[in-house]
């Protein structure tokens, strides 16, 4: 048996070594190949050295036709995005308040504390996070493959049945028929709804990019496609029911747990940035052999860090070592990206001062870099050590979850629905607000309660000090934390409230045309 | 990027780390747990039925149940017991580890806390027994019966000056959470040999 243990972790060791090889040597050889004009295969004739306007009406008619084709998919998972957003922002909000005012709202089972914080997760992750990416990156792949996507359909009816899956699920949490598994809480037969509504959605895309005769594919589509692939496969393994049971269940949790965050939704955000970034500038990626580099070692890296959250726990030592020295070398396609999107950026920061959905987008690239640093740090062990157990986690997940991953969707939101509807917003100064009520709301939330996190941290463990310390150190903070979370709520009101103006305003422009 | 590339290449580094972080540590711990307890449920359906409420009230949202070694933290001493080993947790199916310290760890909490009476009220109305507490109350796992029968549980307040007109009874989902939590105690012979 130990034979067997020890072959098979060399294996794997040997495995993800052969797989930096060849990620070297690729590099090596195809890295002199790879000019930076391979970066260029996003723009046309005329968007070269031109800023993409938000006025949808002044793109060339090929990009209004790609665009159009995908109205109806695109339109109905942003709309339930922004919808799952909302109510789970609402959620996430009552239950931050229960964490200072713990008498508050104690009447029902369903609004207790444990469910209310399950339920937003839950509809973040899986309503606002999922069905936001998924329909960025259906308008996003005819872009890259230029052609519509076959089959479109298929997207629309997977985000329906994700949606009603999403319902149920969701219910089911707040009438207590949850898995009791932090991310996997749905019951078996809503994740077996959610994992075929996915392949719906994934085929029609999967199919365009095997189709597609463009002479090179786009950094962004190496990104969707594998987050694609990736996704399923995370998600059917993490939910397979009866096979785990205590420490090994733990183990699958947070190889799951974290490989959502890091095989979908990083992956997913990073491509989208890397081509509504460069797009909205007008001028390529600074590096495009970087992004090679960045992509590879991503999915490397990020697939072997989950177990850092089981740290000092009764799990096999190893494990947690490996996903520290893998949490450490994060930090390789962290930079590669960063130096991408910040010094495409920052060459022209007038774009993003004037653009406001590239603020939104240069904003969450940022917090990326922010929030994967301080993720590599605090997966050591000293560090951790502290953190581990405390708010402070939620913090960070908030900057990666939030000040990351729903920035760049915000910002890819207010970038693609005019052009899907071809219909320009209607309020500019609404998409304002909505910037500086998140940015100001998200800082109050992570740096208030990575504080109140730290403390609460330093508090446990000092031995002369009691458990009672540790919670009462951390109420102001939780306060905060409720005030930030407030704004992001309002934020996302604004959001919605834009979002149900431009469909007005689309419908009735219709209606005028036909009339 | 060859297309074909792209896509093998992830679906085989998922893989791989599957294998690296499931896989070979699922052998591993096989290695080190004997099938030596009585699984959940068998032993008490009160208990299993007290796990239930557990998972589906949240309670691992705030609740670790995994203290760590005393080299590690003052886990030991705050009473929370040795650092277990994964044998403790065989047959735990939801797990229930938890990664948040918003209140103790449990895993040793009927050891340090068996008394029926104290964890009902405390269920009931936290902040009466513990005025610092941040719990969520738990009202609705309690009625109000005018005429309690005799195997119902009465909350007893009248020790700290509360009297509650109708009284209050337990409903069988707190008693049999009660029940768990009564029985979540670390084991003796552990006690002797501290966790690795």
């Amino acid at each position: 048996m130990f034979e067997t243990l020890v072959s098979l972790s060399g294996l794997s060791a040997l495995l993800t070594l052969i797989g930096i090889l060849v990620v070297a040597f690729a590099f090596y050889t195809h890295g002199m190949s790879f000019s930076n004009s391979s970066g260029l295969v996003i723009f046309d004739r005329g968007g070269l050295n031109h800023r993409e306007s938000m006025d949808a009406s002044k793109d060339s008619s090929a990009w209004k036709n790609l665009d159009i084709s995908t109205r109806t998919p695109v339109i109905y998972c942003l709309f339930m995005a922004c919808f799952w957003l909302l109510i789970g922002s609402i959620a996430g909000l009552i239950a931050s308040i229960k964490l200072h005012e713990p008498d508050f709202l104690i009447s029902e089972a369903a609004l207790t504390f444990g469910r209310m914080r399950t339920f937003h997760l839950n509809a973040v992750a899986y309503g606002w996070l999922s069905l936001g990416v998924i329909g960025i990156a259906t308008w996003l792949m005819p872009r890259l493959v230029h052609a519509p996507i076959p089959f479109s359909r298929l997207i629309f009816f997977g985000g329906l049945s994700w949606n009603v899956a999403l319902t149920f699920g969701l219910a089911s949490i707040l009438l207590g028929y949850s898995e009791g598994v932090e991310w996997l809480e749905f019951p078996f037969w809503v994740d077996l709804i959610i994992a075929l509504s996915g392949a719906l959605i994934a085929v029609p895309v999967l199919i365009s990019i095997i189709r597609s005769k463009v002479r090179h594919l786009y950094v962004s589509v190496w990104y969707i496609l594998a987050s694609l692939l990736w996704f399923p496969i995370l998600f059917f393994i993490g939910n397979l029911p009866h096979i785990h049971e205590g420490v090994e269940h733990a183990l699958v949790n947070w190889w799951f747990a974290h490989n959502v965050l890091g095989l979908w939704f990083t992956p997913m955000s990073i491509g989208i940035a890397y081509y509504i970034i460069p797009k909205i500038i007008g001028r390529p990626i600074y590096s495009y052999n970087l992004s090679f580099l960045g992509f590879w070692t991503l999915a490397i890296f990020y697939s072997n860090v989950g177990v850092h959250h089981l740290i000092g726990g009764p799990v096999p030592q190893y494990v947690v070592t490996i996903s520290i020295v893998m949490s450490m070398m994060m930090l390789i396609p962290v930079i590669s990206v960063a130096i991408n999107h910040h010094m495409t950026a920052f060459r022209h920061l007038g774009a993003v001062r004037d653009m406001l959905p590239l603020r939104f987008v240069v904003m969450g690239a940022m917090m990326y870099t922010l929030a994967s640093v301080q993720g590599s740090l605090h997966s050591l062990r000293a560090l951790s050590r502290i953190t581990h157990f405390t708010h402070y986690t939620v913090s960070h997940a908030h900057l990666g979850a939030y000040g990351f991953a729903s920035f760049i969707l915000f910002g890819a939101c207010y970038f693609v629905i005019p052009k899907v509807l071809q219909t320009n917003w209607p309020y500019r100064r609404l998409i304002s607000l909505h910037f500086w009520l998140a940015l100001i709301g998200i800082a109050i939330y992570v740096i208030f309660l990575g504080i109140g996190g730290w403390l609460q941290g330093v508090k446990m463990l000092d031995a002369n000090a009691s458990f009672m310390e540790s919670v009462l150190v951390t109420i102001p903070y939780l306060k905060a934390r409720s005030f930030g979370g407030l704004l992001l709520t309002i934020g996302h009101m604004v959001f919605m409230i834009h979002f149900i103006l431009i469909l007005k305003r689309f419908v009735d422009k219709k209606k005028g045309k036909s009339s | 990027m060859n297309k074909v590339l792209v896509a093998v290449g992830a679906v085989i580094i998922v893989l791989c780390s599957g294998v690296v972080l499931v896989v070979t540590p699922y052998f591993s711990i096989l290695r080190q747990t004997e099938p030596q307890s009585v699984p959940l449920g068998e032993a008490d359906p009160a208990i299993a039925r007290g796990r239930a409420a557990y998972v589906d009230l949240g309670c691992v949202y705030c609740h670790s149940q995994q203290p760590r070694d005393k080299s590690f933290g003052p886990d030991f001493a705050r009473g929370w017991g040795y650092q277990p080993k994964a044998q403790d947790y065989t047959g735990q199916r939801p797990h229930q580890l938890g990664t948040m310290r918003t209140g103790p760890d449990l895993f040793n909490i009927g050891d340090r806390n068996p008394s029926l009476q104290w964890n009902l009220m405390h269920l009931y109305a936290p902040r009466i027994m513990v005025p610092w507490s941040i719990m969520p109350a738990y009202p609705f796992l309690f009625e109000e019966k005018a005429e309690p029968g005799p195997d119902d549980v009465v909350l007893v307040f009248d020790w700290i000056g509360v009297e509650t007109e109708p009284p209050i009874v337990a409903s069988q989902k707190a008693l049999d959470l009660v029940r768990y939590l009564q029985s979540l105690k670390q084991k003796e012979e552990q006690n002797v040999q501290p966790g690795t």
